[in-house]
């Protein structure tokens, strides 16, 4: 709290991102987004995807370069571990959305970070994936995540932050929510 | 067709508000009513519904000496009477029965055609009201035709529904009321909720209305707010009136035997779907109502009041189940109805004005509208948080009819948030 509010520093940049929200309040065409990867089967349980390109603001963007994830199972499912399974990616991309999103709000709030670490576990019966049991489902039974977090802010703050990191985060719609997936073969 | 300089629409709190604010000016006006003055008190609320605010909170322009307790909430018979006797005191200008049909602008202000004789204006004002239909959300489609549904506008009293479970669909104060209402009734309520924001009744032994009346929060200026769009789609508070002052949060609904889910986000042939944001949404609620009682107690503090009432204190926590319910089988759960109160919206399907944003809201700033000479009151967060309230209505007529007043002398009048308020 004895912070100098100018001093706030998370490496965030609010200005652009509110500029960027006033921009496409003006023009919502831009703020249509489309996200990609490319995943192709290298063998046994092994893929890797790549992600590159992707579209908004109304013309093909491309990331800096190229990035390469491996998924795979661990040698108990009779797999070579190459790979974390795509199950934990999930949970990377849940846990990593929320942190990002509650560095732009502490930013914007100004509330400077020092340290935020998140511990995320999802409980899976996994007798749904193995077709045991048809009444247990495929995915998480739960999801749980855990925030240790040192700011300069009461921990009143602190809470609001990490509420309100939920309630704008991508991936914590797209796993409390149900999304229509279509899958098809060319 | 007759001429006037200005015309209002709707005989409710607001309209009157702004037809005595004019006649003080000396503008001379006409109120067209569709129905009897206060008709949307009058045939568009349930049984049971009382005012949310204290009878003390129902400061109108002129209204003068009003007797009966300061301190209870009128049910709709007594608001009714009420604006009726506020509409003769003020002897307002109403013309009843009189449906707006179609407003356009001409050269020199605007033609109002309606079911009756028509009106040429030079100045416009839209008080027709916020909730004149349902606002439900597009997934009504996908219900199956087996299950009952309702909204708070067709809606009166338990009595009229099948017995059987209902699923009450949104936690504002019209969804919380009703839940309360039909789970005592003797049927199983589910009540699915998005984000809300909970409220005591009573806090530090006064009415929550009385605290932000006196700490300032309901006459915050719409200028002085980060995100007004955002501000102006807050829900309600989880309030009712009711001469046992209670609270009905979602825990005290649990306690009543409610069952709490998140929001509803997916029907899938006879499977309801919530969202799993159950948790945050009532985490998000508890922090909202910390900051509002923090705000409480330090004007309580910094105006010499702690000795005088009750002691600070917090509420428990929303309780949420440890696993709420995801998915609910419509076949399997015994509901029969689903009630959405899921908020209201104005209709505007009678203003050929260009004057609407991309989401069919009327583009204004503090309710004055981008057409000139055309006025709105009475919507949510319009100048100041009390707006949509009774008690809210005076300040935004006398501010408007300032620069409506402006207007018609060829003032230049220049941008609303900087005017004085």
């Amino acid at each position: 709290m004895t912070v100098n509010m100018e001093s706030v520093d998370n490496g965030v940049n609010v200005e652009a991102l509110i500029g960027a929200r006033e921009a496409l309040t003006a023009t919502p065409e831009g703020a249509q987004f489309e996200w990609r990867a490319s995943c192709a089967w290298v063998r046994g349980t092994h893929t890797q995807s790549s992600v590159e390109s992707f579209f908004g603001l109304g013309e093909e963007q491309k990331h800096k370069k190229k990035f390469v994830y491996d998924a795979d199972h661990p040698e108990l499912f009779a797999s070579e571990d190459n790979g974390v399974t795509p199950a934990e990616i999930a949970l990377v991309a849940l846990a990593s959305c929320l942190t990002a999103g509650m560095a732009a709000i502490a930013q914007h709030r100004k509330i400077q970070l020092r340290s935020v670490v998140a511990e995320i576990s999802g409980t899976m019966d996994i007798q749904g994936i193995l077709g045991i049991d048809s009444d247990v489902r495929n995915g998480f039974q739960a999801i749980r995540v855990n925030y240790k977090i040192d700011a300069d802010a009461s921990p009143d703050e602190i809470k609001a932050l990490v509420a309100q990191a939920q309630k704008r985060s991508a991936v914590f719609d797209v796993i409390t929510n149900p999304t229509n997936v279509i899958v098809e073969v060319a | 067709m007759r001429n006037i300089t200005t015309v209002i629409i709707g005989a409710g709190h607001a309209g009157l508000a702004m037809s005595r604010c004019l006649a003080e000016r000396s503008i001379d006006h006409v109120v067209l009513e569709r129905g009897e003055v206060g008709n949307t008190w009058r045939t568009e609320r349930w049984d049971s519904l009382r005012l949310l605010t204290p009878n003390w909170q129902r400061r109108l322009p002129g209204l003068g000496e009003e007797g009966g307790d300061p301190d209870g909430y009128a049910t709709m018979a007594e608001t009714v009477a009420f604006i009726d006797r506020y509409a003769e005191r003020i002897a307002a200008p109403v013309e009843t029965g009189t449906n707006v049909v179609s407003v356009r602008r001409t050269e020199t202000g605007y033609l109002v055609v309606t079911d009756r004789v028509d009106w040429h204006c030079k100045t416009l004002v839209i008080a027709t009201g916020a909730c004149n239909l349902p606002s439900v959300p597009r997934l009504v489609n996908a219900l199956p035709g087996t299950i009952d549904t309702v909204t708070p506008l067709g809606y009166r009293n338990p009595d009229q529904l099948r017995d059987g479970g209902v699923l009450v669909v949104g936690a504002a104060a019209s969804g919380v009321q009703l839940a309360n209402e039909i789970q005592r009734s003797g049927r199983q309520v589910t009540l699915s909720t998005g984000e809300h924001i909970r409220a005591p009744r009573m806090y530090r032994g006064r009415d929550i209305q009385w605290w932000m009346d006196a700490a300032g929060v309901l006459d915050q200026h719409y200028s002085q707010v980060d995100d007004i769009e955002r501000a102006r789609r807050v829900p309600s508070l989880q309030l009712v009136g009711s001469p046992e002052r209670e609270t009905i949060d979602l825990n005290a609904l649990q306690e009543t035997g409610v069952k709490v889910v998140g929001r509803l986000v997916g029907i899938n042939d006879t499977k309801l779907q919530f969202s799993g944001s159950l948790r945050n949404h009532c985490a998000l609620s508890d922090l909202k109502l910390g900051r509002l009682l923090d705000t409480i107690d330090a004007w309580a503090t910094m105006n010499g009041l702690d000795g005088e009432v009750g002691e600070p204190h917090r509420l428990p926590p929303t309780k949420v189940d440890e696993n709420p319910a995801l998915a609910l089988d419509l076949a399997s759960s015994g509901i029969q109805t689903v009630l959405w109160a899921t908020g209201y919206r104005p209709d505007y399907s009678w203003l050929h004005v260009p004057v609407f944003d991309r989401k069919g809201g009327l583009r204004h700033d503090g309710g004055v509208v981008d057409a000139p000479g055309l006025y709105v009151l009475g919507l949510q967060f319009l100048r100041r948080r009390k707006s949509a309230l009774i008690d809210g209505a005076g300040d935004d007529a006398n501010a408007l009819s300032n620069h409506l007043s402006a207007f018609l002398d060829g003032v230049a009048v220049p941008p609303e948030q900087r005017l004085a308020s």
